[in-house]
């Protein structure tokens, strides 16, 4: 009984509508418009190319952990205190304790995967909506972040991180470059620019990737697979989908939830610590509006508010959107005030395209 | 004759001072479908819940295959083979078939950490299962949401049957359905049937009752008043003992016999 009344459906049109369909849309439009506007500024030169890439890098790490969690059906708004815990936490412990780095970071990625399982478990055990439990972790972390960094330096940023991260064997992995030889190549054999003058003489501008930008093809490609490949990604979708119906067949609801929780502060302490052995320094502002702007990048990337739909490489796509806009504006000579108005119009944009993808896909209506 | 595949006897369910089931006894052969009658808050569904082990009935026997059992929680109904479809939470309509088909139990390949859903067989599996029920796919990795309500209930059939149900419990099928989706429904519950699977068959509709009921059961306030074979009781009987009798008598009249 084949029914008469679905028409047949070209591969084309399957191809195309899927529900990345919109970010995709959104970062040809974005590149094309600023290789208008920023063509000849440098922006696509190695050093700008580098300089949007790991901006884009750090949205998107953060994206991952949010696009999952918002598949699972649940908000986190503390990322962007964790963030800012998560670093003075490293900085304390190793420059002001005298921890070794790498003990410090398995530290701090303890501390705060605990307190996204107890985010979890909260929102788990009180029925609450994700969203009031996560707001007060972000009032919580935070206070205690500035707390915590006063207490034991009178002052808020805590530096000399740098220093004691020197030859660590954690730290190479959040704060260094590799492939750093194939670059230094490129610069001899002039296929990339060099320094002609100054105490880097002779170094390729871009010397390496950083580890930043590693880390997010890592979780992104990660998390695409656990999504859409592993049984564990199908008891996401159908946590957020409809957490009944899936406990009635079996699924561990709970605990799915929990550990997406602590998947989002794992990714935020990846951020915190690459930010941190960057900068050589904590400060207890760092990753303030995080959270939402992870959210943008999930929303812009096709997932759904409300759960149960959502893909990751659309989240990485938004991130990449992201960053291109928030760069692309600063070496067009924009008024940068004006970077919140263009991502605000791509939001609405973007959302709109995604829930017109979104009901041929699935049959709302 | 056959030893019953559930047996509920005397079934006794107290909600603090409410009681919710009087003592309700209810049995399903292999190979039949038994209807469920009774109209809304007669019980129904305090009843099957209590059979697919929601619910722990205050007093009464649970036999299944003969042998008296306690079921803890849904997970030992399903494990003895019982499987509820409900009306609403069949399905989640933002996943595909196959996911919904497969959700909870999916097949895997690959080892270590490195499993992933075979998704070849579960795409194979979920469109012969389908089309044994009588549907054919277009795909199977199109999302449920696209699908009609029949279709909906009919793949959540498909999955209780795959995964070994002995007993089939439908919560009121066909009740949100036009009259083709019906008819499929309908079709699919004889198609089960012939493969000796028990259908406990609920609905407060008795022209669908009557299309594929072996026996009757009427719920009426917590109670029944027996079960009734098929050739035994007429469609106006069971209407009159669903409501209860009088009122509906006199519409009846006025109304021409229409109901």
């Amino acid at each position: 009984m084949t029914d008469e009344r679905l028409k047949q459906v070209s591969s084309l049109r399957r191809a195309m509508i899927r529900p990345e369909l919109g970010a995709i849309c959104g970062t040809i439009l974005v590149f094309v418009f600023f290789l208008m506007i920023a063509g000849d500024s440098g922006m696509f030169a190695p050093e700008g190319i580098q300089n949007w890439t790991v901006v884009s890098a750090q949205f998107a790490i953060i994206a991952v952990g949010a696009c999952l969690l918002m598949i699972a059906g649940e908000f986190d708004l503390s990322v962007g205190s964790m963030i800012g815990f998560a670093g003075i936490v490293i900085a304390i412990l190793s420059v002001q304790w005298g921890w070794p780095v790498w003990l410090s970071i398995i530290t701090a990625f303890v501390i705060c995967v605990g307190l996204g399982a107890l985010n979890g478990f909260l929102v788990i055990k009180t029925g609450l909506p994700s969203f009031i439990v996560t707001l007060a972790f972000l009032y919580i972390l935070r206070g205690l972040t500035i707390w915590l960094s006063i207490l034991t330096t009178r002052q808020t940023i805590i530096g000399g991180v740098k220093e004691v991260a020197v030859g660590d064997p954690l730290a190479f992995l959040f704060g260094g470059k590799i492939l750093t030889g194939l670059f230094q190549w490129l610069g001899d054999i002039g296929v990339l620019q060099t320094f002609t003058r100054g105490t880097r003489m002779g170094q390729p501008v871009v010397d390496g990737i950083p580890m930043m930008v590693i880390w997010a093809i890592v979780l992104v490609i990660f998390g695409h697979w656990l999504l859409t490949k592993t049984r564990f990604g199908n008891w996401i979708f159908a946590s957020g989908g409809d957490a009944r119906a899936a406990l009635y067949v079996g699924v561990p609801v709970n605990r799915v939830k929990i550990l997406m929780f602590m998947f989002t502060a794992f990714c935020a302490t990846v951020f915190a610590t690459c930010q941190v052995i960057e900068f050589g320094s904590a400060a207890a502002d760092r990753g303030l509006l995080k959270e939402f702007e992870a959210i943008i990048c999930v929303v812009i990337g096709g997932a759904l508010l409300t759960g149960g739909y959502g893909s990751v490489i659309g989240a990485a796509l938004g991130a990449l959107i992201f960053g291109v806009v928030q760069q692309g504006l600063f070496f067009a000579g924009a008024e940068s005030s004006l970077f919140r108005v263009f991502l605000g119009t791509i939001l609405i944009l973007a959302v709109i395209m995604n829930t017109y993808i979104r009901r041929l896909i699935t049959g709302e209506r | 004759m056959t030893t019953p595949l559930i047996e509920m006897q005397n079934i006794e369910k107290h909600f603090g001072p409410v009681i919710a089931l009087g003592g309700v006894s209810f049995d399903v052969r292999p190979g039949e479908c038994h209807c469920l009658l009774g109209d809304n808050g007669a019980g129904k569904s305090t009843f099957i819940k209590t059979m697919s082990g929601v619910h722990k009935p205050s007093s009464g026997v649970i036999r299944v295959n003969g042998t008296d059992t306690v079921f803890d929680n849904p997970r030992d109904a399903m494990a003895a083979g019982i499987a509820t479809v409900y009306q609403d939470l069949a399905m989640i309509p933002l996943m595909s078939v196959t996911r919904n088909f497969w959700m909870g139990r999916e097949p895997q390949k690959g080892f270590g950490p490195f499993k992933s859903i075979d998704f070849d067989k579960a795409n194979k599996v979920t469109l012969e299962e389908m089309a044994r029920m009588g549907i054919n796919l277009r795909e199977p990795d199109q999302a449920v949401g696209t699908l009609s309500g029949g279709e909906r209930q009919t793949v959540a059939i498909a999955r209780a049957v795959h995964f070994g149900a002995k007993v089939l419990i439908l919560d009121e099928p066909t009740s949100a359905l036009g009259v083709r989706q019906t008819s499929n429904v309908l079709a699919t519950i004889d198609r089960v049937r012939k493969t000796g699977i028990g259908v406990v068959f609920i609905t407060h509709n008795v022209r669908h009752a009557m299309a594929v009921g072996d026996r009757f059961t009427v719920l009426n306030r917590g109670q029944t008043h027996g079960t009734a074979e098929r050739g035994q009781i007429s469609p106006e009987e069971l209407q009159d003992l669903m409501a209860g009798g009088q009122e509906l008598a006199e519409l009846e009249g006025s109304l021409g016999g229409t109901i």
